[in-house]
Parts: structure tokens; C-alpha cells; sequence
């Protein structure tokens, strides 16, 4: 599309300002609030014993989460690409089900389902908690950053086809030595995309994880939670360290994502 | 010998392979020839393996075959698209093979080497596919094929993803390869001459039926169906009965069986001349004589001719 150059700079001009106002200014101040006292006020704030306990409860989250989200979806995206069986449709559209749902929901559902007067609440009375705890914390966050990895390795099972494991299985490799030498590193980059996807997702979960986690310093608070924590006792300036290393962490999940997804695209 | 017996194969409702039966001599290169559709590329995956019959049994070496996996078959399959692995490099797609079979790693070297010799891909070792021609692809797919020595070497559509003169080359150093290397062979491909010009038998398939089985000459010469004449070469239609163009002979006067016809055009094509006809009811065919022959009747358009077949026709 040509389009003239007053035009043309007047949209640029209006892109740029909603940039600016929607993402720059925010996160600017943010950072200009974490460190207008100095890197030192900021490394005190981050290295509380709560904030230290938030960063490790949020990275043990993710530790937990990706993996098990990596072997969902690796196994979804293949029956979803190469599975012949009836419900694929419904499989299909189920897998997007957490993009759809609030995380709100979500959590408040796990409550149903997990808390006390539960479904599974007897669990609790056995001593194996999960509402105000780990394990509610790990199912909050598998359930909304469920589709990424899906939704990566789905398009790229498509494009490479069945044709080179067929003629792995026609020179004597078996199904896992076929998954394993052709199917994985064919599908790594876009695995590896959805990795650093879910990793995004998963640190900055709140609403599913808020409502799951009684917020407990040192004990049940994630990094989000913290945020929203301190923010509230009128800890600004803590709220804002908190903030800053949680989007230290995106950042470099988004520089990876960049990475991965021109190579993904290149390959 | 590969033995095929009583196939039947269905995709929905589309019946595939419709009782089908072949034997394939040890040894040989033969061709399945068929239009798309005909059912020669699911025979040929059949055969190795990729896909399962619905009903018939398969034979390798006379061992039945039919349940077994592609990986257990002895068999070596190179694809229309070449389905390089694209990740590895030339030296890791040969030796797949062969690391699945956790051989010596100095043997899968020594082996590797070798096979890119034969195929012409010496010091190619470290390419990746990315890196290399449609050509070198389907050769090093060959090598990768060939590397597990495998009883049957299996080609669906080899050269149909490769242009014309690369395709060419490739065909006729398929059929030095097969000379060498003994491997008994079967090729896929729709197109005849490419069939005649590589096999040592042809198998013309039709709507999932084998129509005929033999020599190319024989086929050519003997067909067996109108099918089979039509799809092996041009033919012309002669009071109702199909020939081959350079089997009509043109002459001036009238003479036993002959056929009078007006010359409509007459096309010159360096060696020979294509003189197109049109006969008593309307109808139109050409007949394929030398240059010799036309300067000797001294054919023009508007002419009228007489035409008869100098062989005996297929009845159609």
C-alpha cells in the first residue's frame, strides 16, 4: 500500500505516542522510581529476606511448570498434527480454553475443585495441601500458559511433514529413536520459542496464582504477589525493586524469544 | 524376489488397489507406470511397509513380509522430495542408517566415503541439505538408502521434483548404478519414458490394477489394453482401431485395407515429418513418417491421400 508522506508520517507519529504513553511511560517510571535512590536503596529492597523467598518461589514455579508443559505439549501438538481420532476438533479447541478464560476463573475454580470443601478437598486432611500452597500455585500457572508450547510445535509438525520419519522408520530407527534424532531437533526452535513463552507467562502470572495463594511472606509469595503485596502496605518503593527485577526476568525471556523466533522462522 | 499378492487397499471410499498381484525378480529394476491415481505409489509403499493392506499378502526373499514394520523389511526408500534430514549433515544422513545399527564408528566413516564416491557427493561431507541442489539431494538420499544395504531399494517419484536435463542425468546414472550395484529395484514414475529408458520391466498400472507386465519393448510393441498403447506412446485411431503414428503408411493410390484422407497440415520436426490427416468421417489423426518418405509423395495440405497400418492394431 503507497501511501502519501504527510500521511505516512502523521501515522507514524500516532503510533509512536501510543507506544509511548501505553508501555515506555509506565515502565520508565517504574524504573525511574527503583532507582532514584540510588542502586544501593534498590539492592536493599531486592535482597530482603520476602523478596529473596518471592524470586526463589517464583523461579521454582517455572522450574516445575516448563518441563511439564514442554512434554504436554510436544505429545498435543503431535496428536493434534499427526493423530487421526475422533475429538481432535474438540482437543483443538480446548487447548485454547486459557486464552479465553480469565486466570481469575481459573483460580477460583482450583478453590472449587482443590479447597477444602472440594471435589479432592480430603486430600487436605491427609496433609496433602494444595490451595495455599505449591502445588495449587504450580496448577494456577500449568493451566494458563498450557497453549504456548502447543501452539509453537503445532505449525512446525505441519511444515516439516511426516516424510522424514518415514524414512527413518525405512532405515531401522524404532518410534523413540525417531522422535529423538528427527522429530525434536526438527521442532527445536519452535520448541524452544514456546519454552521461553511459557517462562514469560509463568513469571508473570497473577490473577490464578493470586487467588490460590493465601500470600504469605517468605512462605507463599511470588514475585507478582510481592509487587502487589508491598504495593498495598504502601511499601512503594519496594513494590517498585520488586517490579523491576520481575521485568529483568522478562527482558531476558524477550530478548530469547527473539532470538528463537528468527531462527524458528529461518530454519 | 518381491511377491505381491491379491492387494487390496481402500482411503475411505476410494479404493486404491484393487487386487493387486506382482512378482518382481531378484535383481531387476522394474517400473510401476501409471497415471496419478493409479495406485502405483500406495503399491510401492505397501511394499515397504508405510502403509498397510487391507487385504493381500506381501513376500520379500520369501519371507511374508505383511506385518511387519518398515523398520524389520530390509528395505531402502528414497522419496519424491527426498525427505532429507535436514538438521544433519550429508556425512550424518548416510550414517543414520547405520547408527541406528550402532556399527563401528570407523566403519560408518569408511562406508560413508565410499558411498558418496559412487553417488558423486565425494567432499560434500560437512554440507547440509540446505546447501545442496534437488540433484544432490535425491543422490545423497540414494546413499543413505543404499547404506544399510538394504534387499530392495524402493523409488517413489525419485526424479519428479528435479527439472528436465537434471532428471535426465540422473536416470541414466541410476541405471549405471543399477548396473553396479545389482540391487533389485523399484521405480515409481508416471512418466513412459523415463520408464522405458531406466527399466528392465515395466508394470503399467490403471484405477489400482496392474494392466500389463513386461519388457518395455514388449509393451510397446505387444500392448496388451488401449490403455496400455495409449499410455506408452502416441497413437492415432484408424477405422476404429488404435496405432502408433509411425505405423500408418501414406500413399497416392488406393491399396488392400487403405483408408482415403485429406492432408489438413503437414509439420516438419527435423528428422521426421508429422502429417496430420482427417479422414471419410470427419475425424482426425496423424501419421509420423521420415523425411524421405513425405519428399517422395511430395505431401502438401489439401492433398488427398490413401492411409492403411503396416502392423496389426490393438482393437478398440
Amino acid at each position: 500500500m503507497k501511501v502519501e508522506r504527510a500521511p505516512r508520517i502523521a501515522l507514524r507519529t500516532v503510533a509512536l505516542a501510543y507506544l509511548f504513553v501505553l508501555l515506555l511511560v509506565p515502565v520508565g517510571l517504574i524504573l525511574f522510581r527503583t532507582f532514584e535512590n540510588g542502586i544501593g536503596a534498590f539492592w536493599d529492597q531486592v535482597t530482603t529476606p520476602a523478596s529473596i523467598s518471592a524470586m526463589a518461589l517464583t523461579l521454582e514455579i517455572v522450574a516445575i511448570v516448563v518441563p511439564l508443559n514442554v512434554v504436554f505439549g510436544i505429545f498435543v501438538a503431535l496428536a493434534l498434527v499427526r493423530g487421526r481420532f475422533r475429538g481432535r476438533g474438540f482437543m483443538q479447541a480446548i487447548v485454547d480454553l486459557p486464552f479465553a478464560v480469565s486466570p481469575v476463573i481459573v483460580g477460583v475454580s482450583l478453590v472449587l475443585l482443590w479447597g477444602v470443601n472440594g471435589w479432592f478437598g480430603g486430600l487436605a486432611e491427609v496433609g496433602i495441601r494444595v490451595i495455599f500452597s505449591l502445588p495449587g500455585m504450580v496448577l494456577a500457572t500449568l493451566f494458563v500458559t498450557l497453549p504456548f508450547v502447543v501452539r509453537e510445535v503445532e505449525p512446525v509438525l505441519h511444515e516439516i511433514g511426516d516424510e522424514q520419519e518415514q524414512a527413518a522408520a525405512t532405515l531401522g530407527a524404532n518410534g523413540w529413536q525417531t522422535f529423538w534424532r528427527i522429530t525434536l531437533p526438527s521442532i527445536r526452535w519452535g520448541l524452544a520459542y514456546g519454552v521461553v513463552l511459557t517462562v514469560a507467562r509463568a513469571l508473570g502470572e497473577f490473577g490464578a496464582v493470586s487467588v490460590v495463594s493465601n500470600g504469605v511472606s517468605g512462605q507463599s509469595e511470588t514475585l507478582t504477589l510481592l509487587v502487589a503485596n508491598r504495593f498495598e502496605d504502601l511499601n512503594l518503593f519496594g513494590s517498585y525493586a520488586a517490579a523491576t527485577v520481575l521485568m529483568g526476568f522478562a527482558l531476558v525471556a524477550l530478548v530469547l524469544m527473539t532470538v528463537f523466533e528468527r531462527r524458528s522462522t529461518r530454519a | 524376489m518381491i511377491a505381491a499378492h491379491g492387494i487390496h487397499k481402500h482411503y475411505g471410499d476410494f479404493h486404491a488397489l484393487r487386487d493387486v498381484s506382482i512378482e518382481i525378480p531378484d535383481g531387476s529394476l522394474t517400473a510401476l507406470l501409471g497415471p496419478s491415481g493409479s495406485g502405483k505409489s500406495t503399491l510401492l509403499r505397501v511394499i515397504a511397509g508405510l502403509e498397510a493392506p487391507d487385504e493381500g499378502v506381501i513376500a520379500i526373499a520369501g519371507n511374508d513380509v505383511t506385518r511387519l514394520a518398515p523398520q524389520g523389511r530390509g528395505i531402502g526408500f528414497v522419496f519424491q522430495h527426498y525427505a532429507a534430514f535436514k538438521h544433519m549433515t550429508v556425512r550424518d544422513n548416510v550414517a543414520f542408517g547405520l547408527k541406528i545399527r550402532k556399527r563401528p564408528k570407523a566403519e560408518i566413516a569408511s562406508r560413508v566415503d565410499e558411498l558418496l564416491e559412487i553417488v558423486g557427493l565425494a567432499g560434500y561431507q560437512g554440507r547440509y541439505p540446505s546447501q545442496l541442489s534437488g540433484g544432490q539431494r535425491q543422490r545423497m538420499a540414494l546413499a543413505r538408502a543404499l547404506a544399510v544395504e538394504p534387499r530392495v531399494l524402493l523409488l517413489d517419484e525419485p526424479f519428479g521434483a528435479l527439472d528436465a536435463k537434471v532428471r535426465e542425468d540422473l536416470r541414466k546414472w541410476l541405471r549405471r548404478l543399477h548396473d553396479e550395484v545389482h540391487v533389485t529395484t523399484v521405480l515409481v514414475t508416471h512418466d513412459q519414458e523415463e520408464a522405458m529408458d531406466v527399466a528392465d520391466r515395466i508394470a503399467v498400472m490403471n484405477a489400482g490394477r496392474i494392466e500389463q507386465v513386461g519388457a518395455p519393448r514388449d509393451l510397446y510393441d505387444a500392448p496388451a489394453t488401449e490403455f496400455v498403447m495409449s499410455f506408452l506412446g502416441p497413437t492415432a485411431t484408424l477405422g476404429g482401431r488404435l496405432v502408433r503414428p509411425h505405423d500408418l503408411v501414406l500413399s497416392r493410390g488406393p491399396a488392400e485395407d487403405a483408408v482415403p484422407v485429406t492432408v489438413e497440415r503437414v509439420v516438419h520436426l527435423g528428422f521426421e515429418v508429422r502429417v496430420e490427416l482427417r479422414d471419410g468421417d470427419d475425424a482426425q489423426l496423424s501419421a509420423q513418417t521420415t523425411r524421405a518418405e513425405a519428399a517422395a509423395l511430395d505431401v502438401e495440405a489439401g492433398q488427398s491421400l490413401f492411409v492403411r497400418a503396416e502392423r496389426p492394431a490393438v482393437a478398440a
